[in-house]
């Protein structure tokens, strides 16, 4: 390699099964991390350990596989608390992905404390997760919303969002690391933004969970939410942490079993925080297999995911940028941006680029990838991306500039010419 | 590299890539009796037709839009089916064209180029591609005239 890294690639490749296999009589290259990452043997065995050893359901039996399950999910929320830095891991509640945490928090804490003529701050460079339950919550209660603008360079535009937070704002949700640009955002600047103003942040964390050191306390959101699946970790299972105190006052979500503490025919009263918003049966042999996934990750180090990543996408934006006709959408400077590389090529539409790479085995995405508002402001209707995670190397970067390469002479020059 | 150039005759045939470089009907119909407009929301591709039909038969045909070789070229394609044909043939070409992209049946005898198309059925997420040109169409043939 001559890309510096940190990680043992050879030995963390070995780890996942899923990467032996070819894809069109080619070595699988897998780059569609952004979207979900591959599991590692460690999780997979996770995952059939507990149902061939401790299947039960948790927090209700005495029996004997019932504690075993019941400690087993409640360990991996203390390391959920350690992955982020959180000090309490009672803060820490388990949803489905980012999507319900976000909804979660628009639900129980939204309802409760947006009014008419409230506003909320958001950015053109949201996921749909993170702009459509505010606009329903915005419609509920007749709040407002608002978009701070992103820069040409890619980077979020700080006095935009300055200038749209006043006193009316009750919250600004924003992305941590942006799913399309990489872009990494100064959330603990948004956060003194928002607190000047009297209003809550919520981190959209399901880009930066999986591949920056984190630490919420010096972030100081009040909410943070992220997904195990793209981090090593299986379908199902996402994170909300909140703030001391903060999941105290909002409201429960669902109701149901788990959450509540008492029962009578005239109404109920709540369980204690967290599981007042883990209503009915988790996905306990998913929380289990997350746990495996925590652990892989602490064990080579954030900080050298982290300086693994920068490396490689150094190294991918350095190569593309050898390519005629191709744009880079998102910061080049790898100390501003994560591993998720947008790209178009001038006269090939993203489709067909990756119909042509995947024919070399190289997964990567084509589309608006839920950012529509972020296409228009780049004025594009879709683009290339290409993502990186610990498994990935230079090798896999060579071969999607060749498939490239191949795209751009079957389509481009001639189709440049007759494009509108 | 060693291994040879991976090849994409079932998708990319000469003919699919000559509409996509060349498009035929290109542009718009100022004389047009109707004009439709479809957009793949997952992928953004967009198509317009400018359709002049006069007593049952589309005497002129223009397209224009964006987006990737398929949905271009089977809309240019589109166009040399149904230009001077009657309302009732392009609709018979639309179904043999469903049928081939959506059933994998055999291409029907009277496509012409858009036989090409046959290997899209293969893959499922560019099917839509396809299709998009003649679901516009549909929309034009079916809806009353919108253009004086």
């Amino acid at each position: 390699m001559t890309v510096p890294t940190n990680l043992d690639v050879v030995r963390i490749q070995r780890d996942f099964p899923i990467l032996r296999q070819e894809v069109n009589g080619r070595r699988l290259v897998y780059l569609d991390n952004a979207a979900t990452t591959q599991k590692p043997r460690q999780v997979i065995d996770a995952l059939v350990t507990y149902y061939e050893t401790s299947n039960a359901n948790i927090h209700r039996g005495i029996h004997t596989l019932a504690v075993r399950a019941t400690a087993q999910y409640e360990a991996v929320r203390g390391k959920v608390a350690a992955h982020i830095g959180a000090p309490d891991s009672s803060d820490v509640v388990f949803t489905r992905n980012t999507t319900e945490s976000i909804n979660l928090v628009a639900r129980a804490w939204g309802d409760a404390n947006v009014g008419e003529g409230d506003e909320i701050v958001l950015s053109l460079m949201e996921h749909h997760s993170n702009i459509v339950p505010w606009q329903m919550l915005a419609r509920r209660v007749g709040a407002n919303l608002h978009y701070a603008a992103v820069k040409n360079d890619g980077t979020l535009d700080l006095d935009s969002l300055r200038a749209l937070v006043t006193p009316r704002t009750k919250l600004v949700s924003i992305v941590h690391m942006s799913n399309v640009l990489g872009t990494i955002n100064p959330v603990a600047e948004i956060a003194s933004i928002a607190h000047a103003a009297g209003a809550r942040l919520l981190v959209d964390g399901a880009q930066s969970a999986p591949h920056l050191p984190l630490n919420v306390e010096s972030m100081d959101c009040d909410w943070f939410a992220f997904s195990a699946h793209k981090m090593l970790g299986p379908t199902g299972v996402g994170v909300l942490w909140a703030k001391a105190g903060l999941l105290q006052q909002m409201e429960p979500f669902l109701g149901g079993g788990e959450m509540i503490s008492v029962v009578k025919p005239e109404g109920s009263t709540w369980a204690d925080v967290p599981h007042k918003f883990e209503a009915g049966t988790p996905t306990i042999a998913d929380v289990i297999a997350f746990g495996a996934a925590l652990d892989y990750l602490s064990d080579l180090g954030m900080e050298s995911v982290r300086a693994h990543e920068k490396a490689i996408t150094a190294y991918a934006i350095e190569q593309l940028e050898l390519l005629p006709g191709v744009q880079i959408h998102g910061p080049h400077d790898v100390e501003l941006r994560g591993g998720a590389v947008s790209f178009t090529l001038k006269g090939v539409h993203p489709h067909d680029v990756s119909t042509v790479v995947d024919s070399y085995g190289v997964a990567i995405r084509a589309g608006h990838h839920c950012a529509q508002l972020l296409m228009r402001r780049l004025g594009v209707p879709a683009t290339n991306r290409a993502s990186f995670y610990i498994y990935n190397d230079e090798r896999d970067v060579k071969v999607l500039i060749e498939s490239l390469q191949h795209a751009i002479r079957v389509f481009s020059n001639d189709a440049a010419r007759t494009a509108v | 590299m060693t291994l040879p150039e991976p090849q994409f005759d079932d998708l990319y045939r000469e003919l699919i890539l000559d509409h996509y470089r060349r498009p035929r009907n290109r542009g718009t119909l100022v004389s047009a009796t109707r004009t439709v407009e479809g957009v793949n929301p997952v992928c953004g591709d967009e198509i317009r037709l400018d359709l002049l039909i006069t007593a049952e038969v589309i005497e002129g045909i223009a397209f224009s839009g964006q987006g990737c070789s398929i949905s271009q070229s089977s809309a240019s394609m589109l166009t040399e089916r149904v230009k001077g044909r009657s309302t009732a043939e392009a609709l018979r070409a639309l179904t043999e064209v469903r049928a081939m992209l959506l059933d994998g049946a055999p291409p029907a005898s009277d496509l012409g180029d858009l036989e090409s198309l046959e290997g899209v059925a293969r893959l499922p997420v560019r099917v839509k591609c396809a299709l998009l040109s003649w679901n516009v169409l549909q929309e034009g043939l079916t809806s009353p005239a919108n253009v004086a």
